[in-house]
């Protein structure tokens, strides 16, 4: 290009090097050589085209300006609240703002003041948004629902009065517009485009005639803005695409291009039928003529505007004035003929509604039954009126409820009148049942002064409403009886009471007067025995007249109030068909079978069927859960083992509870403390029978066995040292009070010979203060003085009774070696009783520690003994002397252990025959010595 | 033809000392594997629960928390947490890692026996002396028990827990299998008070130790009596069975002394441990391995099948 062009024209773009001739072509730049820089001459990097291509990151660099963290993430958690709101803008950088970017920043008016000119960069910005929106088309649809903004220039002229759609300009006549309109737009010759305002006009012309007056100015004409409806989609400019209502409705025919009357002025896709001028099938502007057809001439349609529908919401009339300033009833043409109905004036102010008025359903009356007769038959009301202190409504529905009130006539309520008509007495009566007992009116409950003063107001209330009845009125006033009580009163009692059996607990109304009452009660029996001058008979002939017919009233009264079986509200009251059941206890259903058959099963070792029972157990359902187990009883509402009431004190629950207690502790033979490991013991040898043996018999056996030697299973070491042996004395006399408890009747032998040394009472105190002790404060170590006294007796007494037993039983060498247990146990009373605080159940732990000592007394007792010593020493209330004593006690007991031991150890059984010549009352002397000897 | 199956070894016998460790907790009243073996609970009777390391015999944690000695202990599946029983009527679940105590759970009427979790550690079974066994839940915050089985006639000693069943014994000499899955209850009367009571690790037996002096193996469906394991003494004390981790024998505490292995198809007495003078209070076997675990006094001891290679017995501080 020339030098002296640049100053009158503008350039863009890079120019092209100017060609020179002489000079070889220059070498292409190869590409790992070619550069791209930005405007101020920095080098770009390509990044990548998925990554930003030239333009990615800050600075050349593919992160952002905090480094590669985006800056949106924030970790800390104070900040977390805080939200940022990324914009578009912060992704673009210079070039994106620059004049060919997308978000081009430049000076623009503002929205303020726009005209209705077209925003292109909005657009442009808008389209851009239109590729990468969800769905395509979403911007149109903002496109078409654009928001109403107005220029400043509109705004201006609004407040000047102007209205949107009023033209601009002077107002004028609808005639002379119309003139000047027609004479304008008449052009002939050239095609000129359509405009929206031309269409309006002409239509004007047609259809405005009638309603416009011509005193009426009008605002002139104004052009309205047309809003273009925006391309969409790749067709040319003009198509219109097939009309199926043309193509298939089959119309024929050639249609002349009117553009100052165009086909679409009956707005509407489907056309307007009634014209039928083209020709059927597939036609339109895409579509050529087919070779079927001879006439080309609409292959060229020319559109126009007023094809299109731009209007949004209802049909446009079609004419010019609809718009802002249309007279209001113009705007309700079409509500008008929907209304076609309504002829009258409608008067000024007013419009025809819109809705019509809800229309309220009417039902029809039910039809009357043929022989409906508008008669009202009132209820017999001969008594209602007699309760003259209720009140009718009450006494009707008492009589409705009960029956008793209005006498029906017996022989109904006998006969098939029906079970309803029947009072409970009757049905009762034809039962065969039993009265109830105890007091059938709520009056009988009621103290008879109370009862009077309800009586009372009940009389003087009846005075004014006897008049009430007119029955009884007529009939007072008819019958020889003066004083007013009626005859009809008489009847009605007499039906009452006649063939009614006479029951104790008929209410006395005349209490207070006993004369009176007698007087009452023969009336009464007189009524019963159906004597119908009953009253006259019954009444007291030494009164006055006035006396006696007042009197005869209230007996008519009274009579057939306090009827007996007129206890209408005791007729709404059931006894209670049973009792609470207070002395019933839950007992498992299902009980355990006989302890002592599989006691003699698991003595032969049979175990399996015998020993095995089973039960429906029921478990938790969140247990079930816990377990992932499906609930094994689905809908049973129980938990653990069925349960089923008992009665509390039914004597087999005690039987059952002291059976197990029982067999809680353990059978043992009483040797056990002696026999090696390898002896064979009495079990062992019964083991060895013949398993044909019946279980009978073997229970027998173990039955005596238990008898004979309540030891129960223990710590027994080998050897048979005092403190163990304390021990299992110890636990012996748990197993005998619990024995002592049971009530069952095998004991009561043994107890009668028991009763002279046993205080009983002290012992169950003993054994139940201590046991309850125990469990409250097992981990405290404190022990109250009066506990200790009732241990220190309970020594001797359990020593007594361990006494007794062998006494009962035959002294065989088991038992003579118990007793001499027994007696150590008493010699060691005071670390029984020590012992005895932390008497544990079950078997118990091995001691803590334990010094390796010489000879075979077993860790235990080492311990134990230790243990105990240790309790006497804590014990800060414990009386001195007392356990001096005891300490020497033990003294003097450790030497005759040691001693015992070394014997022990060679000839156990030796020993026990050495016992064996004790007599039972050598034993009993040795025992009250040692016993007098501590209480002291 | 497959190859034929390789000779079966003789099973070995825990019978080499690997160790001794010297709780410093007073009497250990129970020792414990954990789920893998790798660990052992340690229950004192100075009030607290220790756990240590098997292979090294360091101690890992002290537990502090029970107001009275400690007298089981169990560890969770997935050695997240341990609860432990104790004398103070109490069940604690303790966190394994932070040692504090999780849920303290009351309820019981006098000391508490034995503990043991379920599989998955949700529910905590705890027996006591007062007769009835506990199912404490873990997952709620409810502190009262889901379900409180008192059906034994005295103090629970042992309870065991299998996938769906819990196995009580019970000082009534009743062995009780609770079947949560069929609701059923199988009470299997064994005269003498109960002492502890084991699954085998097939699940079709019931091992149980009573104060008669006797171990039985009871078929678990049926309640026959499969063996009778004699020998040892148990005749005062709460002594710990178990079966060793292949079924192959029984195992028991024994009063005197020892622990006595029984062959447990053939009953026959098959090693006599010599662990000490006093009482073996409790034992436990290796979940996997031939690793005994025995407590006598204040010493744990760890017996394994091959003595190891530097044998010495180190004193934990």
């Amino acid at each position: 290009m020339s030098s002296d062009s640049e100053e009158d024209f503008v350039s863009f773009g890079t120019p092209l090097e100017p060609l020179e001739e002489d000079e070889p072509l220059k070498k292409p730049v190869p590409l790992h050589e070619q550069t791209v820089k930005d405007e101020k001459g920095r080098y770009q990097r390509f990044h990548g085209a998925f990554t930003g291509g030239f333009s990615a990151g800050y600075f050349n660099t593919v992160g952002t300006k905090e480094g590669w963290a985006p800056s949106t993430f924030v970790s800390s958690r104070q900040q977390k609240a805080e939200k940022q709101q990324a914009r578009p803008e912060d992704f673009m950088d210079d070039e994106d703002f620059g004049e060919h970017g997308i978000a081009p920043r430049e000076i623009t008016t503002s929205q303020e003041f726009w005209s209705s000119r077209r925003d292109e960069v909005r657009e442009k910005a808008r389209a851009v948004n239109a590729q990468n929106a969800l769905i395509p088309g979403d911007t149109l649809l903002e496109e078409l629902i654009a928001p109403a903004r107005l220029s400043i220039g509109v705004e201006l002229l609004k407040k000047m009065g102007w209205k949107e759609g009023q033209g601009v300009g002077p107002r004028v006549k609808r005639k002379a517009r119309r003139q000047q309109a027609d004479g304008g737009s008449r052009v002939y010759g050239c095609v000129l485009p359509p405009a929206g305002s031309e269409d309006s006009q002409n239509e004007d012309d047609n259809d405005d005639e009638e309603f416009a007056p011509d005193n009426v100015t009008f605002a002139p004409k104004d052009v309205t803005p047309v809003d273009f409806t925006p391309k969409v989609g790749v067709q040319g400019l003009g198509y219109r695409g097939l009309d199926p209502g043309l193509a298939l409705l089959g119309r024929g025919g050639s249609e002349h291009i009117d553009l100052f009357r165009p086909k679409a002025e009956t707005r509407g896709l489907f056309g307007d039928a009634g014209r039928g001028s083209r020709r059927g099938g597939v036609a339109g502007q895409a579509f050529g003529v087919g070779a079927l057809e001879d006439d080309d001439e609409d292959v060229y349609h020319k559109d126009s505007m007023s094809r299109y529908d731009n209007v949004l919401g209802g049909e446009e009339p079609g004419d010019g004035l609809y718009g802002w300033t249309a007279p209001q009833q113009y705007t309700k043409k079409r509500d008008k003929n929907k209304d076609a109905a309504y002829l009258g004036k409608i008067l000024e102010g007013f419009t025809l509604a819109q809705k019509a008025a809800e229309e309220k359903t009417i039902f029809p009356p039910p039809s009357l039954p043929r022989d409906y007769r508008p008669v009202h038959h009132f209820r017999p009301s001969l008594d209602v009126s007699v309760l003259s202190g209720v009140s009718p409504a009450l006494a009707e529905a008492l009589r409705v409820s009960t029956g008793h009130m209005v006498k029906e006539e017996p022989q109904q309520g006998g006969g098939g009148g029906g079970r309803h008509q029947m009072d409970s007495d009757q049905r009762r009566t034809l039962l065969g049942e039993d009265t109830l007992q105890g007091p059938s009116s709520v009056m009988e409950l009621l103290r008879p002064e109370d009862r009077q003063r309800l009586l009372n107001l009940r009389s003087s209330s009846s005075k004014p409403a006897t008049p009430v009845s007119h029955d009884a009125l007529r009939l007072a006033g008819s019958s020889a009886v003066g004083g007013g009580a009626s005859s009809g009163l008489q009847q009605e009692a007499l039906a009452a009471w006649k063939g009614v059996q006479m029951s104790s607990q008929t209410f006395r109304p005349f209490e207070k007067n006993p004369s009176k009452q007698a007087r009452y009660e023969l009336y009464l029996t007189r009524l019963k025995q159906g004597d119908r001058d009953a009253l006259e008979q019954s009444l007291d002939p030494a009164v006055t007249e006035w006396e006696r017919s007042r009197e005869r009233e209230e007996f008519v009264r009274a009579s057939i109030l306090y009827r007996p079986t007129s206890s209408s509200l005791s007729s709404r009251f059931t006894r209670a068909k049973q009792e609470e059941d207070e002395d019933a206890v839950e007992v498992s259903r299902d009980q355990e079978g006989d302890v002592d058959d599989k006691q003699a099963a698991a003595n032969m070792k049979m175990f399996g069927r015998l020993t095995r029972e089973t039960f429906e157990w029921h478990p938790d359902k969140l247990l079930c859960k816990r377990f992932n187990v499906p609930d094994p009883h689905p809908g049973s509402g129980i938990v653990g083992l069925p349960k089923v009431k008992r009665d509390k004190f039914s004597v087999f629950n005690f039987l059952t509870a002291t059976e197990s207690r029982e067999t809680s502790a353990p059978p043992k033979p009483s040797e056990s403390g002696k026999k090696s490991r390898w002896d064979v013991s009495d079990q062992e040898k019964k083991k060895s029978d013949p398993l044909s043996e019946l279980l009978s018999s073997a229970r027998q056996q173990t039955d005596t066995k238990l008898e004979q030697t309540p030891v129960p299973a223990l710590p027994a070491s080998s050897s048979t040292s005092s403190s163990t042996s304390s021990i299992r004395a110890e636990v012996k006399t748990e197993e005998q009070t619990s024995s002592n408890k049971k009530k069952a009747e095998e004991e009561q032998q043994e107890e009668e010979q028991e009763e002279e040394s046993r205080p009983p009472m002290d012992l169950f105190k003993a054994i139940f203060a201590g046991s309850s002790d125990e469990k409250s404060s097992s981990s405290s170590d404190g022990e109250s003085d009066d506990e200790e006294d009732v241990k220190e007796d309970k020594a001797p007494n359990l020593f007594n009774i361990t006494c007794n037993t062998s006494v009962t039983s035959s002294v065989t060498s088991t038992v003579t070696s118990t007793v001499t247990y027994s007696q150590q146990t008493a010699v060691f009373s005071s670390q029984n009783s020590t012992r005895q605080e932390e008497e544990e159940f079950g078997p118990k732990l091995p001691p803590p520690s334990d010094k390796v000592r010489g000879g075979a007394a077993s860790p235990g007792e080492e311990s134990l003994r230790k243990r105990s010593k240790e309790k006497i020493h804590k014990k800060k209330n414990k009386h001195r002397k007392e356990k001096k004593k005891k300490k020497q006690k033990k003294h003097k007991h450790k030497a005759k252990e040691q001693k015992k031991k070394k014997e022990e150890e060679e000839e156990e059984e030796s020993d026990s025959s050495e016992e064996d010549g004790v007599s039972t009352e050598e034993l009993l002397k040795r025992l009250k010595s040692v016993r007098s000897h501590q209480t002291r | 033809m497959a190859f034929p199956q390789p000779r079966p070894q003789a099973p070995q016998l825990p019978q080499h000392l690997l160790r001794t460790v010297d709780c410093q907790q007073g009497a250990v009243r129970a020792v414990r594997f954990n789920a893998d073996g790798n660990y052992l609970l340690s229950c004192g009777s100075d009030k607290s629960l220790k756990l240590w390391s098997v292979s090294r015999g360091t101690l890992l944690k002290t537990y502090s928390g029970h107001g009275y000695e400690v007298l089981d202990a169990d560890g969770s599946y997935d050695n997240s947490q341990l609860c432990s029983c104790s004398s103070d009527k109490t069940v604690i679940l303790w966190d394994v890692a932070t040692g504090q105590v999780t849920r303290k759970l009351r309820g019981h009427a006098g000391k508490v026996n034995c503990v043991q979790f379920n599989e998955e550690a949700t529910v905590i079974l705890s027996g006591s002396i007062d007769g009835t066994v506990r199912c404490w839940d873990t997952r709620s915050r409810r502190f009262e028990p889901i379900q409180i089985l008192d059906e034994a006639r005295d103090g629970i000693s042992s309870v065991k827990v299998s996938q769906h069943e819990l196995l009580t014994g019970s000082v009534d000499g009743r062995v009780r299998r609770y079947d949560l899955r069929m609701g059923q209850l199988h009470v299997d009367f064994i005269s003498s008070p109960i002492t502890c009571v084991c699954f085998s690790q097939d699940g079709q037996c019931t091992l149980s130790s009573s104060l008669d002096s006797t171990v039985r193996l009871l078929d678990k469906s049926t309640g026959e009596m499969l063996g009778e394991y004699t020998g040892h003494k148990m005749k005062g004390y709460k002594l710990d069975c178990c079966l060793s981790s292949k079924d192959t024998h029984v195992l028991s505490c024994s009063e005197d002394g020892h622990v006595y292995c029984w062959d447990l198809v053939e009953g026959s007495l098959s090693l006599k441990l010599p662990v000490g003078k006093a009482v073996v209070q409790s034992l436990s076997f290796h979940p996997t391995e031939t690793c005994l675990l025995t407590a006598m006094e204040g010493r744990v001891q760890v017996w394994g099948a091959e003595p190891e290679e530097t044998e010495e017995d180190t004193m934990a501080s």
